[in-house]
C-alpha cells in the first residue's frame, strides 16, 4: 500500500475520531459501520471495474437482492401463509421453471420457420398456466393478517447466513446478466445492469408475498446483543462510568462495536483474497484482459468467460454487503433503495479511491461515506454563511437553502467528473507491472 | 356491433397512447443515437438532457402566460420551443466543450465517455432540482381535445368512446416533420451526408477533408433538439416530473438497440416496437374479451403496469440474444 496509503487511512481515522469528540461518540461509531460496508461494496465494484473494466450500472440491484437475503433467511416463517399459499408458490415457480425448460429443448428439436412460433406457443402456455397457479396462492398469503404479516416470512436462520445467502443471491443474478450482455459491446452491459436493478426494485417493492413490498419488514434478527439488555450489565456500567459516558450512550457504542467488529471481519477477508487474486497469475490475466483484449484473445484467453467470472465474483460481494446492510439496519426497506445511493455513490467511492487497487477501493469507500454524510450539515452551513447577506424574507434565500439537499448530486457529478479527468489514477493509483 | 366496440376501445387505451408514445421514444432514441453513431459511446444524460430542455420550455411559457401571450387553441409552449432549444443547444455544446472534448483528443474507449456521461447526469440533475425543484409540473394549456369521447359516441353510436387528446394529435404531427426534416437533413445536405459518412468510417471521412469538430458540433446540435422536443411533448401529454425523465432513460435505450444502435430508422422503429409492447403488455383485456362475448372476472392483463420496465428489458434481452445489431444492423461491436 505504500507510506501515501497508510497515511491516507490514518487522516480518515482521525477524522472519524474527530466527529466522536464534536459531535458523539455513537455517531462516530454509525458512520464508521456504514463506512466498513461501503468500503466492502467499493471492493465488488472494484473487482469488476478495476480487474476486468466491466461496467455495472446496476450495483442497486444486486445490494438489494442481498438485502431480501436478509429476510427471507432470518424472519421466522408465517405458516398460516405457508400453509395457504407456500404449495402454489411453488407449485408455479415449477412450472415456469419447466416452461423455460421445454422451450429451451423445443427451440433445439424443431427446425425452420416453425420454430418461433413453436416456441412462442409454449412460452404464452406456460405463462398463464402459471400465472393462474400463481394468482390465487399470492392472495391467499397476503391476506393472512396484513396489517402485520401477508407474507411468507423466512426460513428463521441466523441473519449471518443471510451474508451468504445474499451473495449467492447477487451470483446468479450476475451470472444470468452477464451470459446475455458480455462479449458485445461494453455499452450492452451498462444498460443490461441499468435494466435489471430497475426490475429487482420494482419485484421487491410490488411481490408482497415474498418481501412484503412498500410496508417493509422490521424487526430483523440480530446478530448482536440489543442495547436495552447491555444497559442492565453490570461490566457496562462499569465501563461507562470509568469513561464518564451515559449508560445509554455506552450500551449503544458496545452494540455498534460488535457490529463494526463483524463488518471488520468480512472486510479483511474480502480485501485479503480479493489481493490476492490480483497477485495471483488469474489477476495478471485479467489486468491483461483489461488492458488489450484483442491480444489476450490471441494469446487464448477466453476473454467473454473470463468477464462472466469476474462480474459474478464482484456481484457476489456486492450481495454480501447488501445483507449486511439489512442486517445493520434492522428492517428492509425496498423504497429506499435509490440509484444514487447505491449505484453512482458506490462509482464514485470506487474512482476516487483508485480504479484497480483494492486498498484505494476500500479508503474511497471510507472517505466518500464520510463526506456523503458529513456534506450536509456543512453544505447547509455554507449555504447559511453564503446567504447570510440577504435579507431574512428573502424568497431567494429560502429557495437556496430549501435546494441545498439537490448539491448532493451536483457535488457528486462533479467529483466524479473532476477526478475522471484530472486525477482518473485516484488517491491511491494502482500499482504499475513494474513496482509490483 | 360489439367487434366496433371492442376496436373503439383498443384504439381509446392501446393504439392512440401506443402511437403517442411511440413517437416519443423515437425522438429520445433518434437523439440516442446520434451521438452513438458520431461520438460512439451511450449517452446516459440523454434523459436528462430532455428534461433539462422541458425545464427551460416551462420556464420561458410561464413568462410568455404571465405577459399575456397564448397561441390559439394550441399550447403555449410550443412557442417557447426556440427557446428552449437554443438553452439546450448552449447547454451541451459548453458540456462538449469542457467534459467529451478531452477525451475524444485522448482517444479514450467508449466506458470512459459512459462514466462521464454519468457525472454529466448528475449535474444535469442537480441543476434541475436547483432551479424547478423535484415536484410535478403542469404546463399544457389550450383547447384539450381534438375529439372527445362523448362527441365521438355521439357520432358513431358506439358504447365505447375514442378520445384524442391535442396532445396526443401534437406529438404525432410534430414528430412527423421532425423526422421528415432530418432525413432530408442526412441524405441531401453537404452537412448530413459528411455527418453518414464519418459515422461510417471515420478515418476515411478525415482524408476526405471532413472537419470532426464541425460534425461533432452538429450532431450535438441535432440531439438537443430531439431531446428538447421529444422531452416537451412528453411533459405536455403526461406532466413534467424530473424523476420520470430518469425512468425514460431505459425504454429509449432499449429502442435505439432493438432498432439498431447508429441507425435513425432503427431508432424510430425502436420505438415504437417498446411503445406498443409496452402498452399492449400492460393492458387489461377484459372489456375488450366482454364485447367479444367472454366474460371473466380475471383483469385479463399479463403483467401490472408497475412492471412495465420489465417489458422494454425483455425486448432488449431477446435482441441481444438473438439479433444484436438490432433489427436494423446498426453496430454492436
Amino acid at each position: 500500500m505504500g507510506w501515501r496509503g497508510v497515511g491516507l487511512f490514518a487522516l480518515m481515522f482521525g477524522l472519524l475520531a474527530l466527529v466522536g469528540v464534536v459531535q458523539s461518540w455513537p455517531l462516530a461509531f454509525t458512520i464508521l459501520n456504514l463506512c466498513l460496508i461501503s468500503a466492502i461494496l467499493s471492493l465488488g465494484v472494484n473487482i469488476q471495474w478495476g480487474y476486468a473494466g466491466l461496467l455495472n450500472v446496476g450495483v442497486m440491484g444486486f445490494v438489494a437482492l442481498g438485502g431480501m437475503a436478509g429476510i427471507v433467511v432470518s424472519m421466522p416463517p408465517v405458516t398460516e401463509a405457508v400453509r395457504a399459499g407456500g404449495g402454489g408458490i411453488l407449485l408455479a415457480i415449477l412450472v415456469a421453471l419447466g416452461t423455460a425448460a421445454l422451450a429451451w429443448w423445443l427451440s433445439g428439436r424443431v427446425s425452420g420457420g416453425l420454430r418461433v412460433a413453436v416456441v412462442a406457443v409454449v412460452l404464452l402456455a406456460g405463462a398463464f398456466l402459471a400465472r393462474g397457479i400463481f394468482d390465487p396462492a399470492v392472495e391467499a398469503i397476503e391476506s393472512v393478517d396484513p396489517a402485520r404479516t401477508g407474507y411468507l416470512g423466512g426460513f428463521g436462520l441466523p441473519v449471518l447466513l443471510a451474508w451468504i445467502v445474499g451473495g449467492m443471491l447477487a451470483a446468479g443474478a450476475a451470472f444470468l446478466i452477464g451470459k446475455v450482455s458480455l462479449g458485445l459491446r461494453s455499452d450492452y452491459l451498462a444498460i443490461a445492469t441499468l435494466g435489471i436493478s430497475e426490475i429487482i426494485i420494482a419485484m421487491l417493492k410490488n411481490e408482497d408475498w415474498l418481501t412484503r413490498g412498500v410496508k417493509n419488514v422490521t424487526g430483523i434478527p440480530r446478530p448482536v446483543p440489543y442495547e436495552v439488555d447491555l444497559q442492565a450489565e453490570p461490566w457496562l456500567i462499569d465501563i461507562a462510568e470509568r469513561y464518564g459516558l451515559s449508560v445509554v450512550e455506552a450500551a449503544s457504542v458496545a452494540v455498534k462495536l460488535c457490529y463494526a467488529g463483524l463488518f471488520l471481519a468480512v472486510l479483511l477477508i474480502v480485501l485479503w483474497l480479493s489481493e490476492r487474486a490480483l497477485k495471483s497469475p488469474w489477476g495478471r490475466m485479467m489486468r491483461a484482459i483489461r488492458d488489450n483484449e484483442v491480444a489476450a484473445e490471441a494469446m487464448g484467453k477466453d476473454v467473454t468467460a473470463r468477464h462472466l467470472q469476474v462480474f459474478v465474483l464482484g456481484s457476489a460481494v456486492l450481495g454480501v454487503a447488501g445483507a449486511m446492510l439489512t442486517t445493520l439496519d434492522g428492517q428492509f426497506t425496498p423504497g429506499s433503495y435509490q440509484p444514487l445511493r447505491f449505484t453512482f455513490l458506490i462509482w464514485v467511492m470506487v474512482i476516487v479511491g483508485g480504479s484497480g487497487n483494492n486498498y484505494g477501493a476500500v479508503l474511497g469507500g471510507f472517505v466518500v461515506w464520510f463526506f456523503w454524510v458529513e456534506a450536509e450539515p456543512i453544505g447547509l452551513w455554507l449555504m447559511d454563511l453564503l446567504t447570510s447577506g440577504l435579507n431574512e424574507e428573502s424568497a431567494l434565500r429560502a429557495h437556496l437553502l430549501e435546494s441545498a439537499a439537490h448539491m448532493r448530486l451536483m457535488t457528486m457529478g462533479a467529483i466524479l467528473l473532476l477526478v475522471l479527468r484530472f486525477a482518473p489514477k485516484g488517491l491511491i493509483p494502482e500499482r504499475s507491472g513494474a513496482s509490483r | 356491433m360489439e367487434l366496433l366496440n371492442a376496436l373503439a376501445l383498443l384504439g381509446n387505451f392501446l393504439i392512440v397512447p401506443g402511437i403517442t408514445y411511440g413517437c416519443q421514444l423515437a425522438l429520445g432514441a433518434l437523439g440516442i443515437t446520434l451521438i452513438y453513431g458520431i461520438l460512439r459511446f451511450s449517452n446516459f444524460a440523454h434523459g436528462e438532457t430532455m428534461a433539462f430542455g422541458t425545464m427551460t420550455v416551462i420556464l420561458v411559457t410561464w413568462a410568455l402566460q404571465g405577459a399575456g401571450v397564448s397561441f390559439g387553441p394550441l399550447p403555449t409552449a410550443l412557442l417557447a420551443l426556440p427557446f428552449g432549444i437554443a438553452a439546450t443547444v448552449a447547454l451541451v455544446l459548453v458540456t462538449d466543450r469542457y467534459v467529451y472534448r478531452f477525451y475524444r483528443t485522448q482517444r479514450s474507449t467508449p466506458v470512459i465517455y459512459l462514466i462521464a456521461s454519468i457525472g454529466v447526469m448528475f449535474l444535469y440533475n442537480g441543476l434541475i432540482r436547483f432551479v424547478i425543484g423535484p415536484g410535478d409540473q403542469n404546463f399544457s394549456d389550450g383547447e384539450r381535445f381534438i375529439i372527445r369521447a362523448r362527441e365521438f359516441k355521439q357520432m358513431t353510436g358506439l358504447d365505447e368512446g375514442l378520445a384524442i387528446r391535442t396532445t396526443q394529435g401534437i406529438t404525432v404531427v410534430v414528430t412527423v416533420i421532425l423526422v421528415i426534416a432530418l432525413f432530408w437533413f442526412l441524405n441531401r445536405t453537404r452537412a448530413g451526408k459528411s455527418m453518414r459518412a464519418y459515422s461510417d468510417n471515420e478515418d476515411l471521412a478525415l482524408l476526405s477533408g471532413i472537419d470532426p469538430n464541425r460534425v461533432v458540433m452538429i450532431a450535438w446540435i441535432l440531439t438537443a433538439a430531439l431531446a428538447t422536443i421529444a422531452g416537451t411533448l412528453y411533459g405536455l401529454d403526461k406532466s413534467f416530473k424530473p424523476f420520470t425523465y430518469l425512468q425514460i432513460l431505459l425504454p429509449i435505450f432499449a429502442a435505439a438497440i432493438v432498432g439498431g444502435l447508429g441507425s435513425p430508422v432503427g431508432a424510430i422503429a425502436g420505438g415504437f416496437v417498446i411503445a406498443f409492447s409496452e402498452t399492449a403488455v400492460t393492458f387489461a383485456y377484459r372489456k375488450v374479451f366482454g364485447y367479444m362475448g367472454y366474460e371473466t372476472d380475471s383483469l385479463m392483463q399479463l403483467l401490472s403496469t408497475d412492471y412495465k420496465f420489465a417489458v422494454s428489458f425483455a425486448i432488449l434481452v431477446i435482441v441481444l440474444l438473438v439479433r444484436p445489431t438490432g433489427l436494423f444492423a446498426g453496430k454492436s461491436f
